[in-house]
Formats: C-alpha cells, structure tokens, sequence
C-alpha cells in the first residue's frame, strides 16, 4: 500500500475536474463521436473515484464496479458508433444538431 | 321445493327471453299463450312454494336461496338471493295468479293489434321484474325490480306511441317516479351507511342498534319512494294518465301489481318503522287518508271510465298506506290482495266495456249496457260490490279491517276513512248505473257485443276470487284469522295490537254499511231516479282532480324551471368549467412546455444535468443543514 | 514518490481531457483521449489495481479507441469542426454555468463527506484488500461468487449490443429498399 500518504481526497477531486470537464465537452461538441468521447471521458472519472475509494476502504468491490463500467462503456460505444454509421449512411456529415427531428 | 323458488322468476323471464326472439315468428295468438304459459308455471310454483313453506313450522318460515354472487366491491358485497317468507310468497302468489289471468284476457283483447308479440315480450319482463321487487333478498334486489317495473310501466303506457299524448303519459309517469326513486337510493345508501349492509335479514337483525334519527331518516326517504311507485299525493299524478296504456296494462300494473310496490316495501321495512320515531307512520298514516279521500273526491266527476278506476286506484293504495301508518301490516297486505281481484275485475270488465263499444271511454256515451254483455255486468256488479264495501264480497272485510284499526290510533283517521267510503260507494255506482242502466246513450251503429271466452273466463275467475276472498282473513275469531297468523313470520312482532272489543267492532262495521248503502243510495237517487241534476255532485274542480296537476305545471314551469336552469347554469360554467378549464390548463402548459422538446440532444443533456446539479445541491442541503 | 505520481498523471490527464473538449479535428480528440486514458492507467497502478490497468491500456485505449478512429475514418469525418459557431442560442454559456456548478457541487460534496470517507469500514474475509492474494485472484472470486448473477447479465448485455450493432449497420437490401421506397408516399 504505498498511497498510505495519499488521501483519498486528492483522488476524488481529480475525478470531479475530469468528470465536470467531460460534461462540458458533451454540451459543447456537435460532432456525435467527440461526444462520446466526452463520455468515456466521464465514465473514467467515475472509475478513478472507485478504485481510489475501494483501495480508501480496503475493499475490491471498487474494483469489481469498475470492472462492470468498463463492460458497460464497450457496449455504449459499440452500439453508439453503430448509431453514428447508421445516421451518416443517410446523411453525411451529420452533426448532433442536425438529428432533431423528433421534437415537440 | 323452496330451493327451486327461482324457478318463479325464471318462467316470466324465459318466457320474455324466447318472445323477445322469436315472438315476431310465433305471432298471434300463439307469443300470447307461450306468455300466459309462463305466467301460469310461475303460479304453479309459487303455490308449490307456498304449501312447502305451510308444512314448516311457522318459526322457520323464512329462507334465503342465494343464486349469485351479485356486486362484489371490496367491502361491500351484494348477493342475487331470493328472500322466501310468508310476505314475499303472498305477493307472488297473486301477482302470478292475477297475471296469468290478465295475461289471458289480453290474448283477447290485444287480437288484431300489430304489435301482439311485443305487447307480451313486455308483459312477461314486467311479470319477472315485478317477481323480482318481492323476492329480493335485499333494497338492492328490490331496487332493481324496482327499476324494471318503472321501464316496463313506461314501454307499456306508451305502447300506442303513436298516439303523442300516450307518450307523453309514459314519460310523465316515468319522470314522477324518478323522484320517488331518488328517495328509494337515498334511504338505500343511508342504511348501507348505517348498518354496512342493504340485505332485508341484516337490517332487520340491527335495526335495534340504529338510532331512531337515522331509522326516521330512512322510513321517511323510503315512503317518498313508496309515495311514487303507490301514487301517494302529491305524486300521484301520473296514475290517471298512465291510462293510456291498453286496458291489460292498467289492470296488471296500474292496479292490481305495480302499485301496491310501495305498499309492500313499506310492509316489508316494518322493523325499521317500528324504530323510528312516531310520527313517522303518523305521517304515512296522514298522507295514505288524505290521498284516499282526495282521489275519491276526484272520481266523483270523472267521465272516463278508466279515469274513474285509476282515481279509485289512488283511493285504496291511500288505504293501504294508511294500514301501514297505523302498524295494520296484515289489513294492508289483506285489502292489497283483495283489492288486486276486485280492480283488477274491474279493470278487466272496463276492458271489455271499451272493447265492445269500439274503444270509446267516456261513460257518457254508456247506459243499458247490462242486456247486451251479462257476464261482463254480472262480474263487474261483483266487483262494485266489492269495492264498495258491501258484505260478504271481499272488500268489505279488508276495507273495514283498516278502518278498525284507523280508529284504535286516531278516531279522526278513522273518520275521513269512513268519509272515503262512502264518496268510493258513491262513485263506483255512479259508474256502475251510467254504463249499466239507465237508458242507452251509445250511438246507433255501435253494437255492444259479449267478448270471447277468452276475455269472459278470467273475468268470471276473479269475479270468484273478489266473492271469497274475504275469507282469507276474517274478524270473527282468532282461528278464522288465517292471514294473521301467515304473515306473522314476516313482522316480527311489529303488528298494532288491536284494542277494540267485539261490540266496538261490530258497530264500526255497522257504521261503515250504512255509509256503504248511503253511497248507493246517493248514487241510485241521482243516476237512476235523477232526483238531483249530476251537475250538482259532479264539481269542476274534482273533475279537474282538485288541480294539483295544474299546481304541478305552475312549480315546474315557473319557479321550478327557474331554480333547475339556475342548477343548470351551475353544471355549464363551474362544475364544467372546472373540468374544460383543467384540460385547458393542460393545454396551456403543454403548449409552453413543448419547446423544451426542441429535438437537441445536446439541449436535452444540459437540462440532464442542471437536473444533477439540482438533485446534488437538493443532497448536500439535506446532509449538511 | 506516489504524490510526485500522481501529479504528473492528473497533471497528464486532465491536459488530455481539455484536449479531447478543445481539438477541432476527431483524430486528435481521440489521441487525446488515449494521454488521458493511460493516465488513469498508471492511477490503477498506483492503487494496486494492476489487472485494472492492464485492462483499461489494452481494451480502452487499445480496442475501443481503435474503433473510434476507423469508425472517423470510414466516415471520413475527420474534418476540422468550427468550434466557434454555436447553433443554439445559449448552449454554451449555459454549458460553461452548468460544468463549473458541477464541478462546485461535486467538490462540496468531496469536502464535505471526505471526513466521513476515510476509515468508514474496513472490509473483511474475500473483499479485504490485505493478505497475500493478488488483485487478479481476489476480484475473480468476487466476480464469480457475490457478482455471478450479474456477470451472467453482462454477458447477456454485451450478446445484445453485439446484435444491436449488426442490425443497426446492416445495409438494407434491394427488396427492401424497393419496399421502403413504395411504402412511402
């Protein structure tokens, strides 16, 4: 255990930087990978918190969490970049914005 | 054989259900006789019922043969179930009796209608629906027959409906018995509310843990129901012109069984009426002797001839009533039973008065119709005897059963009874005399004619019944009081005892004889020996039946109409209002909320995560404060 | 030595972050995210979560990042996006409010609960981190012993995606473009 000098803390607010900063970049960006980019961005903040808090209280299940994050983001994207191809085989070039059909 | 007391019901609805279907197909006259048919294996039941609940003891005489689960609604559960004792049993069996026997003669009298299948297809739904109002086991059963003999009353009086005033008399009589069913639910709910139950046994078994306030409460909102389906003033206005209907119907509904409904509710309720306070059946007492009194007045001056039988109607269900008021459960069912043979004879004979006459009502246009129709004379003599109270035809013994009993609670009750008996002697010769003596007044070509056999054999039928049923309860001794002693099971100990001595007794009947022979003898003086001009006993203002209905136009056509648009306006711009103004609310906010939906999926994530940021702070204030 | 560590791999992470927000063209958006995810890396690394690591370097930055730039590049969207148009009216600003709020409410929930964080329960028996098993041997008995069930649902879960994306990419053929076509008015 050599973080024995390091506070969990320090782990934590990296994690709220990188987290708040993906947010952002998902508000922000219009190109629809960029934005799932800014997700895993996210996703890994998350996953810093965990290990950092599994290994603050001595317990693996952090890790076992994080392990599950990772399955899930490899579906996301797996199914988020289908999406992508989906939309830019009808039109190309297509931005975030620019699928906004479906509206009140 | 109790078990199968269902089968009373079933046969008229049967029946109803194979007319309903094929009745077009059958035609005439064989929809009549598949109708009568039922009608007579309901009677052969009922009597079967009837000898199997005499062989019991009269302490277990009261069954309940449940059919079906009915309305299961949480906590509250009404079962289909039929309530068989000595009352409900009494009025099956005449209802079944005199239907069938109507339902014979109306093979007769409808032949040649266009619309004899449907003319039956309603009286057998009336028949089942009626079955239904006395067998029921609870006021929710009771209500339901209730309500169908309140549709077929109205299918029946506008069967001409052609004819527009037929209609309009249906639905008269249809609108005046909605109020009366108003007070039938509100009493419905108040017991349900009271006692947590709306079957006859368990109010019955509670009522003594009722107060008397409530018990009142729902006597009172029971006999404005009553006072609907009985044509009690100052509802009754409906009766005389429910006359519309053909003659049958009048005979069945409009006297002989439909009527006598609120009667037998009020008997029915008898445990709750002891609970209630006093003037409870004072006031039912007081409403039954004013209306007998006033619609014997107004018979006096009627020259419809059906118009004098539905007003002398009225009369009796106000003696009826007035049986009631005063705790005389058995004289009330008595003249109900008595006065279902003679009326309905009546009725009947009246039928085949108008039926020979070509379907003229006015007795103005009768006289000396005795030479050329004697069974129909002789039968409906029979039944003015009856009805007039003179001994030994049934009547007599009902009629004056009551007025005993009238005068052990209150000599002046008493006194307008005896008052009414002798206007109802009066009347009922005066019909007599103009459409059997005197000199014949009918125009030349028509040819007073015998009905078929069809129509004369129930006529003789009940001409027999209206001469022996006076037996069925008679005053001499305790063992002749056969009656008496039936119902007791149903009563509960609730009958008024009666104070009166033999001596007393005899002479009320001698006064109530007299006043029977003074009646006729007013009646011969000025109809037969025209000593009197009738003009002088005739008085507008009885031929316009005291202008209640007039008094009833004037309320509702003035401040009533006015009160019913105010209520109107109310429901058009708050109670709707309130409703249109929620949906346009919606509307509303729909409209503006709709812009949210703008379709950018970056838009949607910024408010997802305003949402984060609210649901945090929403935390950290919760944690921290 | 794990302070000046850490350091260096936020200091890394984080420039790798803004660069993923900032760049204009893709590729460079996902080289960035590469920096960052190998940043996190070492900090599994440095928590003793080697299995992590390695997992995060070889199916993260390796596989799926990978299929970020060959998806770009089959789509040939590689092109410069101009950030400094912003179609909807207040996104941005909207965007910088919500961001730092999020990173105010999420530090002031760090502050304020890190007390309570630290030694708050020390994990025993399979979970507990001490002793002489290795981090691979100890999250494979969690996984298949308390998580089965919900390993079982993954792999469910990724069956799915695997179908989804098959369905979704799949080009719809003549017959049924024709279809598509006559269907519509």
């Amino acid at each position: 255990m050599d973080l024995a000098g390091l506070a969990v803390g320090w782990y934590l607010a990296l994690s709220v930087a990188l987290f708040a900063i993906g947010g952002a970049g998902l508000l922000v960006r219009r190109n629809p990978l960029v934005m799932f980019m800014c997700v895993e961005l996210m996703l890994n903040a998350v996953n810093v918190a965990f290990v950092a808090l599994g290994a603050g209280l001595n317990d693996v299940g952090g890790q076992v969490a994080v392990f599950f994050v990772l399955v899930v983001a490899a579906t996301e994207v797996v199914i988020g970049l289908a999406l992508v191809v989906a939309i830019n085989r009808r039109r190309s070039g297509a931005t975030a914005d620019d699928v906004s059909l479906l509206k009140g | 054989m109790i078990e199968a007391a269902w089968l009373i019901c079933a046969f008229p609805l049967a029946g109803f259900a194979v007319l309903l279907a094929l009745g077009r197909r059958l035609g005439e006259p064989r929809a009549g006789w598949l109708a009568t048919a039922a009608m007579a294996g309901s009677f052969v039941t009922s009597v079967a019922v009837f000898f199997s609940l005499m062989g019991r003891d009269p302490a277990e005489r009261r069954f309940v043969v449940t059919l079906f689960e009915w309305i299961p609604a949480g906590d509250f559960s009404v079962d289909a179930g039929l309530l068989v004792d000595p009352l409900s049993v009494t009025m099956a069996l005449f209802v079944t009796g005199v239907g069938a026997l109507i339902h014979l003669y109306a093979i007769g009298y409808m032949h040649g209608d266009g619309d004899f299948s449907k003319f039956f297809v309603y009286l057998n739904l009336f028949a089942f629906s009626m079955l239904v109002l006395v067998l029921g086991d609870s006021l929710a059963l009771t209500f339901l027959g209730w309500e169908g003999v309140g549709v077929c009353s109205y299918l029946l009086i506008s069967f001409w409906f052609t004819d527009e005033a037929n209609a309009t008399a249906g639905k008269k009589a249809f609108i005046t018995n909605r109020v009366g069913d108003w007070g039938f639910m509100l009493a419905m709910f108040w017991a349900f509310g009271a006692l947590g139950s709306v079957r006859y046994l368990d109010l019955f078994g509670q009522a003594g843990s009722l107060s008397s306030t409530t018990a009142t409460a729902i006597v009172i909102l029971l006999f404005v129901g009553a006072a609907g389906k009985s044509a009690q003033l100052p509802l009754h206005i409906w009766l005389p012109d429910a006359m519309a209907g053909p003659t049958p119907v009048s005979a069945l509904i409009h006297a002989a069984t439909m009527v006598t409904a609120g009667v037998y509710l009020m008997v029915r309720v008898n445990p709750l009426i002891a609970v209630a306070d006093a003037w409870a059946p004072d006031v039912i007492a007081w409403v039954g002797v004013a209306t007998a009194l006033f619609a014997a007045g107004a018979a006096m001056a009627q020259n419809d001839i059906k118009k004098v039988l539905a007003y002398s109607t009225i009369s009796q269900l106000g003696y009826m009533m007035l049986a009631v008021g005063t705790g005389a459960y058995v004289a009330a069912i008595f003249h109900m039973v008595t006065h279902a043979f003679f009326k309905a004879l009546l009725f009947l004979g009246s039928g085949s008065v108008i039926h020979a006459l070509d379907g003229d009502q006015d007795m103005r246009r009768y006289g000396a119709l005795r030479a050329a129709m004697p069974v129909t004379a002789v039968t409906f003599i029979v039944g003015w005897l009856a009805i007039a109270g003179v001994p030994p035809f049934a009547g007599f013994w009902s009629k004056d059963e009551i007025l005993a009993y009238a005068w052990d609670a209150s000599p002046a009750l008493w006194l307008v009874g005896i008052v009414t008996a002798v206007l109802t002697a009066f009347y009922m010769s005066r019909l007599v005399f103009m459409t059997f003596y005197g000199e014949a007044r009918h125009s030349s070509d028509a040819h007073p004619h015998e009905p078929s056999r069809l129509m004369t054999a129930p006529l003789v039928m009940l001409a027999a019944a209206a001469v022996v049923a006076g037996g069925l309860n008679l005053p001499f001794t305790k063992d002749l009081h056969f009656m008496g002693a039936w119902l007791e099971p149903s009563l509960f100990g609730n009958e008024a005892h009666l104070g009166l001595g033999g001596g007393a007794q005899w002479l009320l009947a001698l006064v109530s004889m007299a006043g029977a022979a003074i009646g006729i003898a007013g009646a011969a003086a000025v109809y037969l020996q025209h000593r009197l001009p009738a003009s002088r006993v005739e008085l507008p203002a009885a031929a316009r039946a005291f202008y209640v209905d007039e008094a009833w136009t004037r309320f509702v056509g003035g401040p009533g109409r006015r009160a019913f648009e105010g209520v109107a306006a109310f429901d058009a711009n708050v109670v709707d209002g309130a409703v249109d103004g929620v949906g346009r609310s919606v509307r509303a906010g729909g409209a503006v909320l709709r812009r949210v939906q703008s379709g950018f999926v970056r838009s949607y994530a910024l408010l997802t995560a305003a949402g984060a940021v609210a649901l945090l702070v929403w935390f950290l204030v919760r944690t921290s404060f | 030595m794990a302070e000046a560590v850490f350091v260096v791999s936020a200091v890394i992470i984080l420039a790798g972050a803004i660069g993923v927000v900032a760049s204009r063209n893709p590729v460079h958006a996902a080289l960035f995210l590469v920096q960052t995810l190998v940043g996190v890396a070492v900090l599994f690394v440095l928590n003793d979560a080697h299995f992590l690591a390695a997992v995060q370097v070889v199916v993260y930055a390796g596989a799926i990042v990978i299929l970020f730039l060959f998806v770009i590049m089959l789509l040939g969207v590689d092109k410069a996006e101009e950030l400094r148009i912003e179609p909807i009216f207040g996104q941005r600003p909207l965007a910088a409010v919500v961001g730092a709020a999020l990173a105010a409410v999420l530090g002031a929930v760090v502050i304020t609960g890190a007390d309570v964080l630290t030694g708050l329960r020390r994990a025993g028996g399979e979970r507990s981190l001490d002793g002489d098993a290795t981090d691979i041997e100890r999250m494979g008995r969690v996984l298949f012993g308390e998580f089965a069930f919900a390993v079982e649902i993954t792999a469910a879960l990724l069956t799915v995606a695997v179908v989804g994306a098959v369905v979704l990419t799949r080009r719809a053929s003549r017959s049924d473009a024709s279809e598509t076509a006559g269907a519509a008015p």
